[in-house]
Formats: structure tokens, sequence, C-alpha cells
């Protein structure tokens, strides 16, 4: 697997955003990931594809220390952030999860104006020192999450009165307000009519290379149209990573051919 | 990797690849036969045997309406990645291969009856060595294919060199005949037009062997070292003959 990763980091000359190494994850007895290690790269989208409670989505929200909220869970190993150990004790974990943002798998807008969804974590976070400034915050992230031109002349609608493929927008829209460093997307699309999930994909491929980009998608094509690597999980390891181009038309693993070819079980 | 693979979750995903496989088969196996057949009938001389073969084409043209319209609506179905894929695509390319064999067979045949009408020319004796080579290519690259086995298929790509040697050979040998007796000629192009077709014949059978080999391995099989310099060289030097 080291090997494996190595020779995938090869292509790429820029510094990994985050790494993993050897993370172990347990939920009381069970351990749920065996020893994942993987970088993700700013100018590179990464899918993580697997069957359900394969550990992908429990690897993925351990990258915003997501699992902090649940009791039983144990992390093991080191996931580092520009270098530095998001696991450190000196680490905000609040400020964390603004630099490692998260967009889940079901909408989920504040019952809050269209505004206010955007709004509210620049001004926790004290991003803007006028009302001016928020605006143009607003505006922008707005504009990048492709929803703009949508809502600019309701801006005080509540955010639930939009359409499914707009609301996961604004959540998206939410999530760069704060000006992130990482979006991790928890199959973001599983929710949305083919329209609104080709929107979001487009607004992937726009938001490439300003944030690092980590997606779970049980949609293979999707994964494959949308990143430039992709992992493969089962049974909580992480059984292959690489080009996505390559995963998909030769991959390695015989695991991997299984799975994606829909051979499994 | 030239096992079967196991049975997909979807039943009539395998039953579609299956489908390909036979229809690829079967339009491999009337391609090879309108080489065996035509060849058979320039040596023979037999024009009826020769209208034969140009009469079965469509059928081999038939099948690959058939595979295109199988393997689109398989892509379009079933989103097929990794090897399944790259095997629906193989027999795309594979189909499209297969039915230009068909084509040079049925060119072949239809000079037996120019043939026929000038007296049997010395050289010919190297046309049925030719395609007896060339119909093995070709044979095995669909048992190549049929058994996914890359090695056969490495080993068909590797034998197109000495097609090419033949077709030099002949190609000298006609050369010289034609300058003996202008009589010559008319038959002797008709000969040179046959083995031209059969050395194309024999890319197409390498072209299949490429296929399988990426299908089966996805690798491509590296660079060919063959001896297309002589090739070249060859032909250019007698070209420089002809000039003169």
């Amino acid at each position: 697997m080291a090997t494996m990763t190595a020779s995938a980091e090869a292509t790429v000359s820029s510094q990994p955003k985050m790494t993993a190494r050897d993370v172990k994850v347990f939920y009381g007895e069970k351990q749920a990931l065996n020893g994942v290690s993987i970088d993700v790269h700013t100018d590179l989208v990464t899918a993580f594809i697997g069957p359900s409670g394969c550990g992908k989505s429990t690897f993925l929200r351990c990258l915003n220390r997501m699992n902090d909220t649940i009791d039983a869970a144990r992390i093991v190993g080191r996931i580092e952030l520009e270098g530095h150990d998001i696991y450190a004790p000196d680490m905000d974990v609040v400020q964390l999860r603004a630099r490692v943002g998260m967009v889940f798998q079901k909408p989920n807008p504040f019952p809050k104006s269209i505004y206010e969804n955007v709004a509210y974590g620049p001004r926790i976070h004290g991003l803007a020192s006028s009302k001016a400034e928020l605006d143009a915050i607003v505006e922008q992230s707005l504009v990048r999450a492709s929803l703009w031109n949508e809502v600019k002349d309701r801006l005080q609608d509540s955010g639930t009165a939009l359409s499914g493929g707009q609301q996961q927008r604004l959540c998206i829209a939410r999530a760069i307000a704060v000006d992130p460093e990482v979006i991790l997307m928890d199959e973001p699309c599983s929710a949305l009519d083919p329209i609104a999930t080709a929107k979001i994909e487009e607004l992937i491929d726009d938001l490439r290379g300003r944030y690092a980009i980590v997606i779970v998608t049980h949609n293979m094509q999707q994964a494959a149209r949308v990143s430039q690597r992709t992992a493969f999980f089962h049974l909580g390891t992480l059984v292959e990573y690489g080009d996505t181009a390559e995963i998909f038309t030769n991959p390695r693993e015989q695991r991997t051919k299984d799975y994606i070819t829909g051979r499994f079980g | 990797m030239n096992t079967t693979p196991t049975a997909h979750t979807v039943k009539s995903f395998d039953e579609d690849l299956r489908q390909l496989r036979l229809l690829i088969g079967e339009m491999g196996g009337l391609a090879k036969d309108q080489v065996d057949r035509s060849v058979a009938a320039i040596v023979a001389r037999d024009a009826e045997a020769a209208q034969a073969v140009v009469q079965s084409d469509p059928r081999i043209d038939r099948i690959e309406a058939e595979v295109e319209q199988l393997a689109i609506a398989t892509i379009a179905r079933r989103a097929p990645l990794a090897d399944d894929l790259r095997e629906v695509i193989a027999a795309l390319k594979i189909s499209a291969v297969i039915e230009r064999i068909g084509d040079y067979a049925k060119n072949n045949a239809k000079r037996v009856n120019s043939i026929a009408q000038d007296s049997p020319i010395r050289p010919m004796v190297i046309v049925p060595e030719m395609a007896r080579i060339v119909s093995q290519m070709v044979d095995d690259a669909l048992d190549a294919y049929a058994r996914r086995d890359p090695e056969l298929a490495r080993d068909v790509w590797k034998r197109d060199n000495s097609v090419d040697e033949y077709y030099n050979s002949l190609f000298r040998a006609l050369l010289t005949f034609m300058m003996e007796n202008p009589h010559h000629i008319t038959p002797s192009t008709h000969m040179l037009f046959i083995a031209k077709n059969l050395e194309r014949i024999g890319d197409h059978a390498t072209n299949i062997a490429e296929v399988v080999y990426y299908s089966a391995t996805g690798e491509h099989l590296t660079d060919r070292q063959k001896a297309d310099e002589t090739v070249y060289t060859v032909s250019e030097d007698v070209e420089g003959e002809q000039e003169r």
C-alpha cells in the first residue's frame, strides 16, 4: 500500500494540503479503520468509494474531527493539515472545522434566510468588520457556489424554501464563506436529481484548485467524472489509491475491480 | 488474468457480454473462412467459388452492425468500467477490423475473374504459402480473444514480420517477372494486389492481437520492434529501380 501511495504521489508537484498516516478508528471494541495513509491536494479532487460500511465516511469525518462528537470513537494515527497535527491538544476544533468545511448528504440549511445561512459563519469567526464586508462575503460565496444569480433578488427568503439542489449549493456557499482550505463532501448529490447533480459536479470542478476537495460517493460514474484521485475502501482498509482514470479503466487490485464492475459479494 | 471473471451482481450484464463475445466469434469465423475460400478460388482459378465469397460478405457486415448496436446499448445501460469497459470497447474495435478483413477477402475474390483469363504465372506459388500464415494469424488472434489469452496475442503480433517478408519477396519477384515480359504485367499486378491485401489482413490480425492484449491486461503491447525500416528501405530501392 505504501508504495502505491508513493507512486500516486509522484505525479503531483504541490505539497499535500492534508496528510493522514496510519489512521485507525475504533468504535468501542470494534475497529472501523485499519491504518489508512493518504494525501489530499488542493489541485486535485479526491474521491472515496467503497461499499456501505467500508470506512470511507468514518475516515472523512476524521479529517475535521467530526468523530469527536461520538463518545465511543477512538482515533489513532496522525492527520496533519499544512503540517500541523489536527489532533494536537492546542488545536482549536472550531477553527479546524472552519478550515476543513463539510457538506453533508442531505442538504441541511439553517431555518433562516439565505443571507443568514451564508453570513452566519463569517460573523461568528469575525471575518467581517462591517455590514458591507459581510455583504461582499455573502455575495462572493454565493457566486462561487453558482447560486448567486438564482437567489440574489430574494436573499431574505428562507433557505429551506429553496429546491434540494439549491439548498445543497447554499450549504456549499456556507462552507465557502469562512474561507476554508479543505471541503469535505459526504455523498453531496445522493438526494439530488440529475440536473442538480450536474450543477454540483460542475461546481466541484470550478472550486478545484482553490480548495482541496474530498468527496465520498456511491456513484462510480460521479467519482470518475469529478475526481482526479480515487481511493477505494473495503472493510475498513484502503485497498487502492491512485489516479482516477487508472482506477476506473485498469485497477491494480482484484477487490477494486470486482467492486467497480459490480461483481461484489 | 485470462481466467473467466466471476459473475456480475446484475446477471443480464453477463448475458450482454457473453452475447458480444458470441457475435465476435461468429463474425471472426466467417471472415477467416472468407480468407481461406478466396485464396482457394484464386489457386483453383474458380470464378464460381470466388463469386460465392463475394456474396457472403454482407453477412459479416450485418453482424458488425449487430455488435455495434449491442456495444452501444451495453455502454448506455451498464456504464461498464475497468475490464468490462475494455472488453466492450475491444468488441467494438475488433468487429470493425474483422469487417475490413472480410472486405480484403472479397476484393481478392473479385480478382479471380481476371486472373482466370490469363495464363498462370510462376510467382503465384508464394500466395498460398503467405495466405496460410495470414489465415493462421487471424485464427489465433480470434482464439486469443475467445480465451482472453494475452500470450497468444503477443505471439500473433510477432508473426506479422514474416508476412511482411513474404510480401517483399513476392513484390521483387513480380517486378522482375514483369520486366521480363510486358504480357505479364496484368496478371502480375493482380497478384501484387492480392498479396498486398493478404499483407493487410495480416496487419489487421495484428491489430486484433493488440486490442486483445490491452483488453486482457490493461497494458499496451510495446512499440513494434519490427522490421519496418527494412520494409521501407526495400520498397525505396525497388522504386528506384522502377524509375530507372
